[in-house]
């Protein structure tokens, strides 16, 4: 899911996707989703996109 | 209130001011110039006999009845036919015009059938009446001569009586089914004495191309056209008026009663969205709300797999209230949730977030719209700053070009698409977007222009190449993008790409390039420019990408802000378009303001007195997600049939099934009944008192006909189980509820049920700054201040046809059934549709054996299915499509979890599948009627 909004906010300059993804998560996922894709990365952050390990980066 | 008869003027009213001045039997009056004598007489307080006329349609001049002397002109002229002029001096009733009307009835009377005392229509019968106002005594010519009185009544339509024994020949139904209708399927066939109505060429209504709207039985002066609820029942004696329970565009009607007996419901003709006009659903398919399968009482089970128990109210309640605590004690506070109905009241859904906010202490809260319009919410916002459509119905009225992208409007929205097609008969022109031939495209009188015959999943990729017109060929509104918006230099960099144009994107849409450029020059170039769309927009995974698409495409033409133009989601649901409004997601309070924003979130938790918190909840997907994970576990479901309607049924019933409380509140046990514990009847609309809100942001009062018939009010319930869990809440009547959300809702503050009832509808935004409502948004600036263009990447969709899997599915509605079908399945609309069939091309049923009518495996890669197929070549190659009216279908067994990136819309258009000729029922369908009664448990 994140992938794709990750494409979808391909429009953005690169340094500017991983805030907007970012901000699409915190403003529309569930904690626990959220909690969920903060650790999916932790715990696959060699294979998952960088774009993404950025944004959950951003998550508090 | 008594029997309500609306005032008929005979001749619609012109537009403009009264600037004529006229004198009716001494009395004055001034009228708009063109204005007939009839209406300028009904105005002045004086009714000129009429049998032909009504002011539903346009002057016809044939019963010569109206005929009146006017000062200084020859003869007597039809006054329904005459305009006025300035200074007319006209005498309705003088010797000359009396003696002629008399005559006229008596040749009217003479080929009538005398049984008004046993008539169906006695006592509502123009023809009668119109015998008292000219003083009939005598008919001279005898009863002996030749006549009609043995014609053969047409009694196929299930919903009305064709009698031609009782026809004048006015041509009002010939006149109601093509001015207002637009289906033109009545004609007078013959001529003089032979003159009769005829539905098509000697058919029956039934095999006619009837579509059984009602306008013609509302046309008729006598009892021609009856419709069989009076033939039965008798002339009702009360009327109530309220708005239609089907879909969004909410048509007001008086329900007319005797007692609490609906005997049928009558368009209103005050009625803001639909202005008297109505379709075979909301006219007609009323039976649901009194049928049988009806559930009036409370049950509980503890195992999906017992028997239904009834028990009382306070049981049911008390049981809701201590599952859904264990629940949270147990699991934590986000493991209950809600799903709202979009069709319940505006009061009752906002009752529900509230209970799920302040009760259950989560936003876990979300509406059907998540599966049909949440990407309109999403893409209007971002690009306009408000989640809602731009535009009045009556708008269309001043397009000068119609473009219909992704939606069927003369199935979905049919009284709408009248509208539509008489401004399209006018001369405006019409690009349609659809992978199928629909309707709209060649309808009498109508051709499409442009019929953009695009695959599915290519929405975004050809409104781009569309804008990519307009930037590169110069058809850029420029003053209105310098005044009005902003990132448009961003945006038209972006579009102006060679990938972004038409020849670029051709093999991929499939759709010629210089199709797209001649659409794109009508839309930019052709005048006042406006957008319709639907679900064949929005149920797509770029379904948010193409509304901003749409939207960036409107604001470049500045074809916004004004009559004639906007971007109009025709929304499916009665009031699809209020749950939203009322706050039912779990990012959104009411007014759709985000549950983060401290200021907002305050202002609730100081009237609720509660804390709410500020981080979103589940979507409805997240649910079924989070269910099967374990961490969700009790759902309350009001007024949806998710099970049925929600797709890749596979995981939703593994989801439900997975679940320790599933509350559902219906009319009925079903599909997701039979995952339940806890079953609370609801209530129809029939006997609610609250308000509805179409797709034009409109406001309509639903009224009560009768008392619920189980005994409780659906808010009721819902703050019985919110004040149970620990929450109370209680309002003695549904307007407190209206004031409430009144109280916290910028968009709102004006909107009251005194209101309502004082000026019939209100579109929001209603408030200090705009006191009677919002027919046009964005006229001075937009929500957000500028509007916002954002640049839109097509990015195809995962979900490709394959070699396993070649052709792909989309799925859609019909006229007669709606959604799916729990309502209209229960009424006489059967008769049209008694089952959902797969619609496939000629050469893609030859090249697999497939002929008319036979059963056929449709399977995708979740699942399979079988239904009848259809030839049509109204399909493209490679594309089936089927509707979802009837649970035995399946049809989401078929759909895929892939949705919008932004909103999770399930992406229902675009499901790649294999279609093969059946030999054997797929294991879902293997159940006979008994087993799915069975399946539903026994009532002890």
């Amino acid at each position: 899911m994140v992938n794709d909004i990750v494409v979808n906010l391909g429009y953005l300059p690169a340094e500017k996707v991983p805030a907007a993804v970012a901000d699409h998560v915190k403003r529309f996922w569930d904690p626990r989703m959220k909690r969920r894709l903060v650790e999916l990365v932790a715990a696959e952050t060699e294979s998952v996109d960088p774009v993404v390990v950025a944004a959950a980066a951003l998550l508090p | 209130m008594s029997l309500l008869k609306e005032p008929d003027y005979g001749t619609p009213a012109k537009p403009g001011p009264a600037t004529v001045s006229v004198e009716v039997d001494g009395l004055h009056v001034a009228v708009p110039d063109g204005t007939s004598v009839m209406r300028a007489a009904a105005l002045a307080g004086v009714d000129i006999p009429k049998l032909c006329a009504t002011d539903t349609l346009d002057a016809f001049g044939s019963c010569r009845l109206c005929l009146v002397e006017i000062d200084g002109r020859r003869g007597t002229p039809a006054s329904c036919t005459t305009p006025v002029a300035e200074g007319m001096v006209v005498k309705t009733q003088t010797p000359k015009v009396a003696k002629l009307r008399e005559s006229v009835m008596e040749l009217y009377i003479s080929d009538h059938p005398l049984d008004c005392l046993t008539c169906p229509a006695n006592g509502d019968c123009e023809l009668q009446d119109m015998a008292g106002v000219v003083g009939l005594r005598q008919v001279r010519y005898g009863y002996e001569g030749a006549n009609h009185l043995d014609a053969v009544k047409d009694l196929s339509n299930p919903y009305f009586d064709f009698d031609p024994s009782k026809c004048i020949a006015c041509s009002r139904c010939v006149r109601a089914c093509g001015e207002i209708q637009g289906t033109f399927a009545l004609t007078i066939e013959g001529r003089g004495f032979a003159s009769k109505v005829s539905p098509g060429a000697g058919e029956s209504f039934m095999d006619s191309e009837c579509v059984s709207c009602g306008a013609c039985v509302q046309a008729c002066p006598t009892s021609t056209l009856q419709e069989r609820s009076v033939v039965e029942l008798g002339v009702p004696t009360r009327s109530v008026i309220t708005t239609c329970a089907y879909c969004g565009v909410g048509c007001s009607f008086k329900a007319e009663t005797r007692g609490d007996e609906v005997v049928r419901m009558v368009p209103l003709k005050d009625g803001g969205a639909n202005e008297g006009h109505s379709c075979v659903k909301g006219r007609f398919a009323f039976g649901y709300a009194t049928h049988p399968d009806r559930a009036l009482r409370p049950m509980v089970r503890d195992k999906i797999t017992d028997p239904w128990r009834e028990v009382e109210w306070d049981e049911a309640i008390g049981t809701v209230a201590r599952r859904m605590l264990e629940i949270k004690a147990r699991y934590g506070t986000g493991a209950i949730g809600a799903i709202t109905s979009s069709r319940c009241t505006n009061e009752e859904v906002y009752v529900v977030q509230k209970m799920v906010r302040a009760a259950f202490g989560n936003n876990n809260v979300d509406t059907c719209a998540r599966v049909c319009h949440s990407p309109t919410g999403y893409g209007l916002k971002q690009t306009f700053g408000e989640s809602a459509g731009t535009q009045d119905f009556r708008s269309v009225a001043q397009a000068d070009v119609i473009m219909v992208i992704g939606a069927n409007p003369t199935d979905g929205h049919p009284v709408f698409a009248s509208r539509m097609k008489q401004r399209l008969r006018e001369g405006a022109r019409l690009i349609v977007a659809d992978p199928r031939r629909i309707d709209l495209v060649r309808s009498p009188h109508i051709q499409a222009d442009h019929h953009l015959q695009l695959k599915p999943g290519t929405n975004v990729a050809i409104v781009n190449a569309m804008a990519h017109v307009v930037v590169t060929e110069g058809l850029v509104d420029k003053a209105f993008v310098a005044e009005r918006c902003e990132g448009f230099d961003e945006w038209a960099a972006f579009i102006s790409r060679p990938e972004n144009s038409p020849e670029a994107v051709e093999s991929i849409t499939g759709v010629p390039a210089d199709d797209v450029r001649a659409a794109a020059r009508l839309y930019a170039g052709g005048g006042n420019g406006a957008i319709y769309y639907g679900l064949g927009v929005t149920e797509h995974s770029q379904g948010s990408t193409m509304v901003m698409g749409m939207a960036n495409l409107a604001m470049a033409c500045g074809n916004i802000g004004h009559e004639g133009v906007g971007v109009n989601p025709l929304r499916g649901q009665n009031n699809v378009q209020g749950s939203c409004d009322m706050g039912s997601f779990p990012h959104e309070l009411p007014g759709y303001r985000h549950v983060s924003d401290d200021a907002v979130r305050q202002t609730f938790q100081n009237l609720w007195g509660t804390t709410l918190l500020s981080e979103p909840g589940l979507r409805i997907p997240n649910m079924f997600d989070a269910a099967i994970e374990g961490s969700f576990r009790g759902l309350f479901v009001h007024g949806e049939d998710i099970a049925q309607s929600d797709p890749n049924f596979h995981h939703v019933s593994a989801a439900l099934g997975s679940m320790e409380l599933v509350v559902v509140q219906d009319l009925f046990l079903n599909e997701t009944s039979k995952f339940a514990h806890v079953f609370l009847p609801g209530a129809s609309f029939l006997e609610k008192d609250g308000t509805f809100t179409n797709a034009e942001r409109r406001i309509n009062r639903v009224r009560a006909v009768m008392k619920p018939k189980s005994a409780m009010h659906e808010w009721e319930i819902i703050c019985q189980i919110s004040t149970a869990m620990g929450y109370p809440m209680s309002y003695d009547h549904p307007s407190q509820i209206m004031d409430e959300i009144a109280s916290l809702t910028p968009t709102f503050t004006g909107v009251s049920f005194k209101k309502l009832d004082e000026v019939g509808s209100i579109q929001w935004p209603c408030n200090e700054e705009s006191p009677d409502g919002t027919p046009i948004m964005h006229t001075e600036t937009f929500t957000r201040g500028k509007g916002r263009f954002v640049p839109t990447v097509f990015v195809p969709t995962e979900e490709r046809s394959n070699r396993r899997y070649p052709l792909i599915l989309t799925t859609g509605r019909i006229l007669s059934q709606y959604n799916v079908g729990a309502q209209t399945r229960r009424t006489a609309n059967v008769a049209w549709h008694a089952e959902d069939v797969l619609e496939i091309h000629p050469h893609d049923a030859e090249v697999r054996g497939i002929t008319d009518g036979d059963e056929v495996t449709l399977a995708s890669r979740v699942g399979e299915t079988t239904l009848h197929a259809q030839i049509s070549e109204r399909m493209p190659t490679g594309v089936v499509y089927t509707t979802f009216h009837h649970p035995i279908s399946g049809t989401n067994v078929l759909t895929t979890e892939n949705s919008d990136w932004a909103t999770n819309c399930p992406e229902y258009k675009v499901t790649a599948v294999q279609v093969a000729l059946t030999h054997s029922t797929a294991v879902l369908q293997g159940e006979s009627e008994a087993d799915r009664v069975l399946a539903w448990g026994l009532v002890d």
